[in-house]
């Protein structure tokens, strides 16, 4: 899109755009938000960019094929939940560490985990696709 | 050192399948002495097995099982009786002289794979003859045919071997599915896997059904009218194969099931009568076609079904003579059609032709072969004091005993039996008699692995003749007791009663043999004329049948997948109403509807909202502008459920919203339509009818649920249950990430799959697009790499 001010804009607008996106995942636990929302917004900011920037800017921008970010994903998934066999507990089970860090609890589990793989499976899929069609000559 | 059955069992069935996985790598070690190698394996079956011959004969049987799938109540478990163990080693004996054989006839060829599909044939038939369990009796019969499909393709170039292929697959993998619900009948009745603990089915009432199945399953695999076009064909397989396979072993499996079924299924006379017939019918039917033939090997063939009939016809005459004449005939049959086999592989090999008109004189340059084609030819004509004499001798003394149908049966047998004779002989005189004809190449004689099969299956077959009672002893009367039930002593000697009616009918034979060898030439074109006249056959309704069902899967598919996508929408959402409504309807279930609308103003607003982004995607001019539409109505539902207390699902709403706006626009705009929608008006009313009913559906089916008693069990779970053991406030994504982690798992391998497919579609789209811009010069690397391999 040929447009100086939206060219202009754009970057700033992806920047808090993913930031936001992975303050969305991360909070999901406990307040609306979550991997699948958040891997939305993550993948509207790439779509932003890649109107503004170009396809190929963007592609460069994300390293791999968005595809290779979904298939992360559900590996990070799978592992989440394989993680519990070292516990000798069912696939899947929640496990947490809780612990302060100055004075703030924080807690690392394997939800969160799970969690952050929704948010690239959903980013990686509809980045993937996104891209594809605005991709005018090339191929996906 | 004897061998205990588990090792032998282990030997015979488990040692060739790892053999025939090993067989490439033995080939690229040893090249073309890789026949003699792989040959050790049957070898060493046959030494394993032999072993056990003295404790079968004196009346033993022997099970051997292991742990299969213990939760299903499954045992791989082997039984080694009289019958089995005759099978067996024929298998085996003849299996090492075909694999000697095959590593000379296919010298030069990569023949790893070949002998490696050979090598897993023998284990599976091998397992066949001594599975016990009826699920592995299913399992290796299955298999056998899916070697007999890689063999007889084994050249898969030629379009012919890979019709023959698939026919034959089709055939007998049609019949093995028989066998499994044969298989699983017996275990509903039984109440176990092992056949040999079935008992006596006769007086079952499914017992009808059971003789269906399973004759079914037999006559396909051992090639009975009217299945038995398919064997003829399956002569497109290298030689080896047809005498292996086709002729001693794998087609042989439908007699062995005939008769391991006989203690549990025979005795009644719709068993005993139907196999008379279709044996019968088959006998007669192979042997003239057979005389029909120029094809040494298509000779061969068509007299294997006679003689697959023959043995049917015996078994299901069921006497005890008529069924020691079928193990007698069965031991006679496979050694000297095996032999023949290999001989007609030989000419082949040494002239360059296998046409019988082509060839004459041979006696001379290929004496080896000759001397081989005169022992077998004399056992299929049945010369004493052959084997084959004596399995003659047997089956006519069986059926001389003057009743109506087992006259009938001496009859077709007289008549068959001469048949084989006149082609036995003509197989002898005609090749290699006379003067020498030219061939395609200087005659000249085969390698020593070639003939050692059928010169030892000659002498074989002649030493056996000699001591039949030895014979009788060690292997023909523990079959027949095995087959019968009872036990059986033997009776066979070296002798011939000359007044005795068996023997006038075997020289009834021999004249009418001889007669129809004499008039051979006139009795073939009198039967080509015939065929002609009739222009139609089994092979040519297998094909109109196989064709007929791809036509008519071609037009159901075409029915229902047209490719017209409003007519896919149009069915998909009618079928949506008709589903939403329906039970309700039905079931007298439709909601009262809302009694007052007690809404505030801003979301009367709200509500106003979604209305006009509805109406103006309706109205819109051009599609762009109904797009956008589409997305105020969207983004005015999500925040309704913003206002009514849902913040996550509005979350979600609003960025799919964007999303939804932002992909359909960029898909519109890729597709080259009509930027506005000019419908006729016939179709505006049909689409616009069926989108109100199914708007119309879901309301419905929406107020239905919520008028419904709402069931608080999972809520309260969720929420008294969240915090404690989830560590999390927000109920619904602990629920997508904890609670049913497992759904969401499989949810985002779908939402993957989903997104490699519609990569996949729209890089096709582009592809086919650019294709018909440019068509794209094909694969021109390979022509460089061509050129650059001629130019160095």
């Amino acid at each position: 899109m040929n447009s100086l001010i939206f060219r202009t804009i754009a970057p700033l607008l992806v920047a808090v755009m993913l930031v936001f996106s992975v303050f969305v995942l991360l909070r999901g636990h406990n307040e609306p938000g979550g991997g699948f929302i958040g891997g939305l917004i993550a993948a509207s900011a790439l779509a932003i960019y890649g109107m503004a920037m170009g396809v190929d800017a963007a592609r460069t921008a994300l390293k791999v094929h968005p595809l290779a970010y979904a298939g992360f994903g559900v590996a990070l998934a799978a592992l989440a939940g394989v993680l519990s066999i070292l516990f000798d507990v069912p696939f899947l089970t929640g496990l947490w560490t809780i612990f302060e860090l100055d004075e703030v609890e924080v807690a690392i589990s394997t939800p969160m985990v799970f969690d952050i793989g929704v948010y690239f499976v959903v980013f990686g899929t509809i980045a993937a696709v996104a891209l594809a069609l605005e991709d005018e000559e090339g191929g996906a | 050192m004897e061998a205990t059955p588990a090792i032998a069992i282990a030997l015979v069935v488990l040692l060739p399948f790892v053999a025939a996985a090993l067989a490439p790598l033995v080939y690229r070690l040893v090249g073309d002495f890789t026949g003699w190698v792989v040959a050790l394996v049957p070898v060493a079956g046959f030494v394993a097995l032999w072993g056990l011959l003295g404790r079968i004969s004196g009346g033993e049987i022997i099970t051997v099982a292991w742990p299969w799938a213990p939760s299903w109540g499954l045992e791989l478990s082997f039984l080694i009786d009289g019958l089995s163990l005759t099978f067996a080693l024929t298998i085996a004996g003849i299996g090492a002289f075909i694999l000697l054989y095959s590593g000379a006839y296919l010298k030069g060829h990569k023949q790893g794979r070949f002998l490696g599909f050979l090598l897993a044939f023998m284990g599976a038939m091998q397992g066949l003859v001594l599975a016990d369990n009826l699920v592995a009796l299913y399992l290796f019969w299955e298999l056998t045919s899916v070697a007999s499909f890689l063999l007889i393709g084994f050249d898969h170039t030629r379009q012919a071997a890979r019709r023959a292929a698939i026919q034959a697959l089709l055939v007998t993998g049609f019949g093995g599915l028989a066998l499994l619900a044969a298989g699983v009948t017996i275990y509903a009745i039984s109440g176990g896997w092992e056949l040999s603990a079935a008992g006596d089915l006769t007086s079952h009432l499914a017992y009808p059904l059971l003789v269906g199945l399973v004759l079914l399953a037999a006559f396909t695999k051992s090639a009975q009218l009217p299945f038995h076009f398919w064997l003829p064909n399956a002569m497109e397989a290298p030689t080896p194969v047809s005498a292996y396979l086709h002729s001693a072993t794998m087609v042989q499996g439908g007699v062995y099931l005939v008769a391991r079924m006989t203690p549990h299924l025979g005795g009644e006379a719709i068993w005993n009568l139907t196999l008379m017939a279709f044996g019968g019918a088959t006998l007669l039917w192979g042997a003239i076609a057979a005389l029909r033939q120029t094809d040494l090997k298509q000779m061969l063939a068509q007299t294997t079904l006679a003689s697959l009939g023959l043995l049917i016809l015996l078994l299901g005459a069921g006497t005890e003579l008529a069924v020691t004449a079928a193990v007698l005939y069965f031991i006679a049959h496979a050694l000297y059609k095996a032999g023949l086999f290999l001989v007609v592989g030989a000419l082949d090999h040494g002239t360059g032709t296998r046409d019988i008109t082509m060839l004459g004189g041979l006696r001379d340059p290929m004496t080896l072969s000759f001397i081989g084609t005169i022992m077998a030819s004399a056992a299929m004509f049945g010369l004493p004091p052959l084997l084959g004499f004596f399995a003659k001798e047997e089956m006519y003394a069986a059926l001389a005993i003057g009743q109506f149908e087992s006259l009938l049966a001496l009859v077709a047998l007289v008549l068959g039996n001469a048949l084989l004779g006149a082609v036995g002989l003509a197989l002898l005189i005609k090749p290699f008699m006379g003067q020498l004809l030219p061939t395609p190449i200087e005659p000249h004689e085969a390698p020593v692995a070639m003939l050692a099969g059928p010169i030892a299956m000659g002498v074989l077959g002649i030493f056996l003749g000699f001591v039949p009672t030895l014979a009788g002893q060690l292997a023909v009367a523990p079959a027949t007791s095995a087959i019968l039930g009872v036990p059986v002593e033997t009776h066979l000697k070296f002798s011939v009663d000359l007044l005795g009616p068996a023997f006038w009918l075997s020289l009834a034979t021999w004249v009418l043999a001889i007669g129809l060898f004499l008039r051979l030439d006139l009795g073939r074109s009198l039967l080509r004329r015939a065929a002609t006249t009739i222009g139609w056959s089994f092979d040519i309704g297998f094909d109109w049948l196989y064709f007929g069902i791809v036509r008519l899967a071609g037009a159901v598919t075409r029915l229902l997948h047209h490719g017209r996508l409003e007519l896919y929408l149009f069915v998909v959402f009618a079928l949506l109403v008709v589903a939403a409504i329906g039970p309700l309807w039905l079931l007298d279930g439709l909601p009262r509807g809302p009694q007052t609308l007690d809404l505030r103003f801003y979301e009367w607003g709200l509500v106003g909202l979604a209305v006009l982004g509805v109406v103006t995607v309706v109205c819109a001019r051009s599609r762009l502008f109904a797009i956008l539409a589409l997305g105020v109505q969207g983004l005015a539902v999500a925040l309704l459920y913003l206002v009514f207390g849902a913040p996550d699902l509005s979350f979600t709403q609003f960025m799919v919203e964007i999303l939804s706006v932002v992909i359909l626009a960029l898909v519109m705009t890729r597709l080259d339509l009509d930027t506005a929608d000019r419908r006729p008006l016939e179709d505006w009313a049909r689409d616009g009818g069926v989108a109100l009913l199914g708007g119309l559906a879901v309301t419905i089916l929406l107020w239905a649920v919520i008028e419904g008693p709402f069931d608080v069990r999972l809520s309260t779970f969720f929420n008294a249950h969240s915090v404690p053991i989830a560590h999390g406030h927000n109920v619904v994504n602990v629920i997508l990430v904890d609670f049913r982690g497992l759904d969401t798992l499989g949810e985002i391998s779908v939402v993957m799959t989903a997104g490699i497919a519609m990569l996949a579609l729209i890089r096709g789209a582009r592809r086919s697009k650019r294709a018909e811009i440019a068509p794209v010069e094909p694969a021109p690397q390979r022509k460089r790499r061509a050129a650059r391999k001629a130019a160095a």
